[in-house]
């Protein structure tokens, strides 16, 4: 296994994403997460470029890790081709497989994400699915979407969907074929042992 | 509140940043969340193509997800990610096609990334075929050619200028319509190069914006995330990123008046859609006239009313921001008391007013 920064060094997203930082701060000055939060990136690569094994632990136990929105704005601005964001990737990928996440509470949510987007997956092949976009979880929906849901058959196929049908177009049923490749594939890939770490909580 | 004029925009900064866009003959990756929010979209935009533009695009049934929205939020591992890939090309090659047209930006960001990925560190090339191997059986080649969907649009907007049955042009006034642009960050955030105009100047809809007879809306927050998050929005607990993020936006683009919000983001157009209607609930601030919200359409919705499709038929009516005011502005033609009839013409029904967004 070796220590926690070694495994991270393996990770071909700490390898891209980690190039040297000066420190300048662009990233957390463009950063959405950071506009609406204490998250920065900034100071998250200058812990990891630090090369400190305590400063390492700290990230994968900690919130902060779990803040950042993926929009990779960071990958744009850094003056020093640096990327934030996937190193973000790198530390959140080590913090579950060493089990770590479970000692943060934006990590543990990690659970219910492996549920809902896990299970839409290996169930239907989408990442995320029509019949679960109910305005009770999804109140910003609106009450148009009540409408929808509520009429999704004629609605749906008003709009030319091909809504749990096996053909072609839109929303339709994902042959048993390709969910047999898809879920071979998360077997293969190690995507089952990490959805089940998440969900082992 | 001060009213700031919009300047015509005439940066060429867009020009250094072009890329290849396949002339004819595509698989089409289709998009999780454009077909559960905008189930019709990708019919239009298949629909443009094939009647429009007279070219082939595949509609393969054996696709999945990308995973895209599940690595982003943080629980597969990237390995699985470059592997769902791999099949998608897969199929693409069993299809005989070598031309990938992805409808996600999410997937679009995904796909080039594998690819720089592969690129960077071949051996990551070589496992993934192994894998795919051993889960599926199946081989695959690189496509030539990847672009998501806006690209083509992009591509061919002059022809389609041609054929507009209406103008991004006030029916009143004869002033053109101002149109706020929002392309998905992994568009070209990620690798500029693979984006027309890069990431500080993309023009892959203003570019429709100024063929189509409007008027670019340059406000200081244009680039700024919609606030998706992923993780963050797709937990009920951390939403507020999302809407505050969104929120920023609007505040920003507010004292331009826009007329029309724009994006090639499944993801984007729904948050700047749906994100509206929660602030007007919540906080009582509308962005459009007179407690309306300011339309968000994605592009083939754009193209697709422009060119005289229904509205109807499109699925306008499943956006929460009314669209109304952008069609009559245009002088569009139709039929209020359609709106929410059923496949048979049938009534089924309206949704509830919201209580403060005017519909």
């Amino acid at each position: 296994m070796g220590t926690l920064l070694e495994q991270l060094k393996k990770d071909v997203r700490y390898q891209e994403g980690l190039k040297a930082c000066i420190n300048c701060g662009t990233c957390t000055a463009i950063c959405p997460a950071a506009a609406v939060s204490d998250y920065d990136p900034r100071q998250v690569v200058d812990d990891v470029q630090s090369d400190n094994e305590f400063y390492i632990k700290e990230l994968l136990i900690s919130d902060t890790i779990w803040r950042c929105g993926e929009c990779l704005s960071c990958k744009t601005r850094c003056p020093r081709g640096n990327t934030p964001g996937y190193i973000i990737q790198a530390l959140r990928a080590l913090s579950i497989e060493s089990g770590l996440f479970k000692e943060s509470e934006e990590g543990r949510k990690q659970t219910l994400l492996a549920h809902s987007i896990g299970t839409h997956m290996l169930d239907y092949g989408y990442c995320v699915y029509f019949d679960a976009l109910n305005t009770e979880d999804f109140p910003e929906q609106g009450p148009v979407w009540d409408w929808v849901m509520k009429n999704r058959k004629t609605v749906l196929e008003k709009l030319g969907c091909s809504y749990k049908q096996d053909k072609p177009g839109s929303l339709r049923k994902v042959p048993e074929h390709s969910m047999r490749d898809l879920r071979a594939i998360f077997k293969e890939t190690g995507a089952i042992d990490r959805l089940n770490k998440l969900k082992d909580i | 509140m001060t009213l700031i004029s919009v300047k015509p925009v005439k940066n060429r900064e867009w020009q250094k940043y072009q890329k290849e866009i396949a002339f004819d003959h595509y698989y089409l990756a289709r998009s999780c969340i454009r077909q559960n929010v905008f189930p019709a979209a990708e019919d239009i935009l298949m629909k443009i193509l094939r009647e429009i533009l007279g070219k082939d695009i595949f509609d393969d049934p054996a696709q999945t997800t990308c995973t895209g929205i599940a690595y982003h939020s943080g629980i597969i591992p990237f390995e699985t990610t470059m592997t769902v890939v791999a099949r998608q090309f897969a199929l693409m090659n069993e299809a005989g096609y070598e031309n990938f047209a992805c409808s996600c930006v999410t997937s679009f960001g995904i796909y080039t990334e594998v690819l720089e990925t592969w690129h960077e560190f071949p051996k990551t090339l070589e496992k993934t075929r192994e894998h795919l191997m051993n889960a599926t059986g199946k081989t695959f080649i690189i496509p030539k050619n990847i672009v998501h969907t806006s690209d083509l649009i992009f591509k061919f907007r002059e022809e389609i200028a041609q054929k507009l049955k209406y103008r991004l042009i006030n029916k009143e006034t004869g002033e053109p319509l101002k149109v706020v642009d929002h392309i998905g960050c992994h568009y070209a955030k990620i690798f500029p190069e693979h984006g027309i105009g890069g990431a500080e100047y993309p023009y892959v809809l203003a570019g429709l914006t100024d063929e189509f007879g409007g008027a670019q809306v340059d406000y200081p927050e244009r680039r700024h995330c919609c606030g998706f998050g992923f993780r963050q929005y797709l937990l009920k607990s951390n939403r507020g990123y999302s809407v505050a993020n969104s929120k920023i936006k609007f505040d920003s683009m507010k004292p331009y008046k826009p007329d029309l919000i724009i994006a090639n983001c499944p993801g984007c157009t729904f948050f700047l859609d749906r994100w509206q209607y929660v602030i007007a609930e919540m906080e009582e601030i509308t962005y459009g006239a007179n407690g309306y919200g300011i339309p968000v359409l994605t592009y083939e919705e754009l193209t697709g009313m422009l060119l005289g499709y229904d509205p109807w038929e499109m699925g306008l009516q499943l956006h929460q921001v009314a669209v109304e005011p952008i069609l009559d502005k245009i002088g569009v033609e139709y039929d209020k008391s359609k709106k929410y009839l059923g496949a048979k013409g049938e009534y089924i029904g309206e949704p509830l007013l919201p209580l403060k967004l005017k519909q």
